[in-house]
């Protein structure tokens, strides 16, 4: 147990010697892209709510390399049970942009169809399970599915997430306990990103730190820079690799920050010292790559520019179609409670059927075809 | 032949006399060896075979893999059982007490329940939860609660109650093998009472489908559960005075056969709901509910609901608190004299 924060880069972007994972280039250059595409969603999702064109957002910004460093030490094969502050490992694993954007608008093209707020994703070609506003549900969650998967043989690893305040959850303890007892392949991975909405973290716990819990629960935890994409994915690689093996869960905690609100309807200049915003300004994950790929002349200001404006373009072409894209049908209001309709449903989308043919009644979502 | 009358040895072939709890027992071991995605897991249930047995010779049948204890946590029972059937196995978790449901009320209705909603059928979460609920065994406020409205108002839950050994198998077996969440509620007073014939193997019940228990025409008894075997005996009284008594026993709350109420309420053209809940907002307000709304025309006397009083279960006076002959009779007699 090490309440250690472990670090591989510096401020300056400089690797400590003999912990750099060395990468190849490629890899380097493509985890790069994804920070820079994932903060530019964070910017036009935003903007789209301010604009009113979608009806709320949550940024990721600041925990770009928490999330996508922690992730990128899975294959693909592997699960998320994710929180809902990870929309970049929906890039890693080439979720296509248009079907993100969709998700925001809430439209046909939304694989869920319009059921909930914005970045409630769910992409089971990216076995990202669906995502709920409950906090640290996740957790227990993640840990039965780990405990399925061995007893099923299999060598999926599942990871979840969750922020400083869901360790205060039930579900933490509830997760954690069972992943344990039952040495389930879970890496559960808080990002202690400082505050929840407005409450600091100091207020969450009295213990020292988040990952400090892992010994009371008999599994490994781990207290890692956040903002070094380096250095999460390398403790969330050996993480990982420890699942895999059958060794049981580990407790990752990412040092980060919420540089946004908590989401549009929030407003963080009410409860945040300036001062402490300014000072994890200078930590920025991106910065802090974008050096350390220059130094290793993996960057210039052509594959910046190649990165900011292919996002921004992939982005913008997602926006425009997803925005003509329509609503789904008003008879889907009824689909997906169970797999099948029930009689009492039914009769229901039978009475809106006749009631908005009669007019008057949900005009604004147009047709609705049985 | 009622339930309650069948005697041991006088099964017919194919079936066998059991105990409500026995085709419990038999509904989970046959799905078992039927399909291996079925696991058994909750507090207790695994060498001890559950604190009432409805586990018993599970663990030495198919091993601490497939039948286990957990951590004494009712949210973690029910939310491992989640992500293990998002990811594709097939769980029954066991709330020993539905009185001590709580703690995974959360779990359930914000997850189990949403979760092929909110995923737009992506992902699907196929368990039952199984416990033991209702009064009449002396288990005061914490082991005699009959919650099933709570659940029944939830959309994307299922919730199932039997009322006689056969159903308890043939809607157990159903559950299982349903696509979606089931709350498989247990009347545990009848858990060893009643003994009844029940085929062996293979036996499904459909989920929403009702049951005539007892066939009449001058008044319907709706009920479920417990309250099945009261409202027959009410019955069986009432019949002595000229009263022609028909009983519909639910099975399944949720869907529920609304086909068969309103036919019966129809037919006889009075209606009586007996639950053991608390009154107010019980599962039998919404049954009246339905009956005013779909057949009012049909009725010459006023719903009348029998029901636990609207008190904490209390444990001295349980026998107050529960619906029992008399006051089922009272009921039917005031829907005749109001």
């Amino acid at each position: 147990m090490s309440l250690e924060l472990l670090t591989i880069l510096d401020q300056d972007g400089k690797a400590q010697k003999g912990k750099d994972p060395n990468l190849p280039a490629a890899e380097l250059q493509k985890l790069y892209r994804l920070m820079v595409t994932t903060r530019a969603l964070d910017d036009r999702g935003l903007a789209l709510q301010r604009q009113g064109r979608i009806g709320f957002y949550l940024q990721s910004t600041g925990q770009e390399a928490s999330h996508l460093g922690a992730a990128y030490a899975l294959k693909d094969s592997d699960w998320l049970f994710p929180a809902y502050r990870q929309p970049g490992i929906l890039l890693l694993r080439q979720v296509p942009i248009d079907k993100i954007v969709c998700e925001w608008f809430g439209n046909a093209g939304d694989t869920s169809k319009g059921r909930q707020m914005p970045v409630h994703y769910s992409f089971r070609q990216a076995n990202f399970v669906s995502i709920s506003s409950p906090i640290g549900t996740q957790l227990t969650q993640a840990a039965g599915a780990g405990m399925a998967a061995r007893m099923r043989g299999d060598d999926t690893v599942f990871m979840t997430f969750c922020g400083d305040g869901g360790t205060s959850s039930n579900d933490f303890h509830t997760g954690l306990n069972f992943a344990a007892v039952y040495k389930a392949p879970v890496v559960f991975v808080c990002e202690n990103n400082g505050y929840a909405i407005s409450v600091p973290s100091c207020k969450q716990t009295a213990s020292e730190s988040m990952a400090i819990k892992a010994d009371a629960y008999g599994m490994p935890g781990v207290r890692v820079d956040g903002n070094d994409l380096l250095a999460v994915y390398r403790v969330c690689k050996e993480a990982v690799d420890r699942a895999r093996r059958g060794d049981g869960p580990t407790l990752v905690e990412t040092v980060t920050h919420r540089m946004a609100s908590h989401s549009s309807s929030d407003d963080a200049a009410r409860y945040r010292d300036a001062m402490e915003y300014e000072a994890w300004k200078k930590k920025d994950p991106i910065a802090r790559f974008q050096l350390y790929l220059k130094h290793k002349k993996l960057w210039n200001d052509a594959f910046e520019k190649d990165c900011v404006d292919g996002a921004k373009a992939a982005i913008q072409t997602a926006v425009t179609t997803a925005e003509a894209m329509p609503n789904p049908g008003p008879e889907t209001v009824f689909d997906d409670v169970y797999m099948n309709l029930t009689p009492q449903l039914k009769a229901q989308r039978q009475e809106l059927h006749d009631l908005m043919a009669k007019g008057g009644v949900g005009a604004q979502v147009g047709h609705f075809p049985l | 032949m009622t339930a309650t009358q069948q005697k041991a040895g006088e099964a017919k072939a194919g079936t066998k006399v059991m105990t409500m709890l026995e085709a419990i027992t038999d509904a989970m071991r046959t799905e078992m060896r039927n399909d291996d995605r079925v696991v058994v897991f909750g507090e207790d249930v695994g060498k001890k075979g559950g604190v009432f047995g409805a586990t018993a010779g599970l663990f030495e049948e198919f091993g601490e893999k497939r039948c286990f204890d957990t951590p004494l946590s009712e949210c973690g029972i029910i939310g491992t059982a989640i992500g293990m059937a998002v990811y594709g196995i097939r769980p029954i978790a066991e709330i020993q007490f539905l009185d001590f449901i709580y703690p995974a009320f959360d779990q359930i209705v914000s997850e189990a329940a949403k979760m092929r909603y909110r995923s737009g059928g992506e992902y699907t979460c196929p368990m039952v939860i199984r416990s033991p609920y209702g009064g009449g065994i002396r288990g005061g406020h914490y082991h005699s609660q009959s919650a099933e409205a709570y659940f029944c108002h939830t959309p994307g839950l299922k919730v199932v109650i039997p009322s006689t050994p056969a159903d308890a198998k043939g809607l157990l077996i159903a559950s299982i093998r349903d696509e979606d969440p089931v709350m498989f509620l247990e009347p545990k007073r009848i858990y060893r009472h009643g003994k009844g014939e029940v085929p062996l193997g293979e036996h499904v019940v459909p989920l929403g489908k009702a049951r005539i228990a007892r066939e009449g025409t001058d008044v319907t008894v709706l009920c479920y559960g417990a309250m099945v075997s009261v409202c027959e005996a009410a019955a069986e009284t009432a019949a002595q005075a000229g009263r022609s008594v028909e009983i519909v026993d639910l099975r399944t709350l949720v869907p529920l056969d609304e086909a068969t109420v309103l036919e019966s309420v129809k037919k006889t053209g009075r209606c009586v709901v007996v639950y053991e809940a608390p009154k107010t907002c019980g599962y039998g307000a919404e049954l009246s509910a339905l009956v005013a709304e779909k057949c009012i025309e049909h009725l010459e006397g006023p719903i009348v609901r029998v029901a636990g009083f609207d008190t904490p279960f209390p444990y001295t006076l349980e026998h107050l608190y529960m619906p029992d002959e008399k006051r089922v009779l009272a009921g039917i007699e005031k829907t005749f004299v109001w």
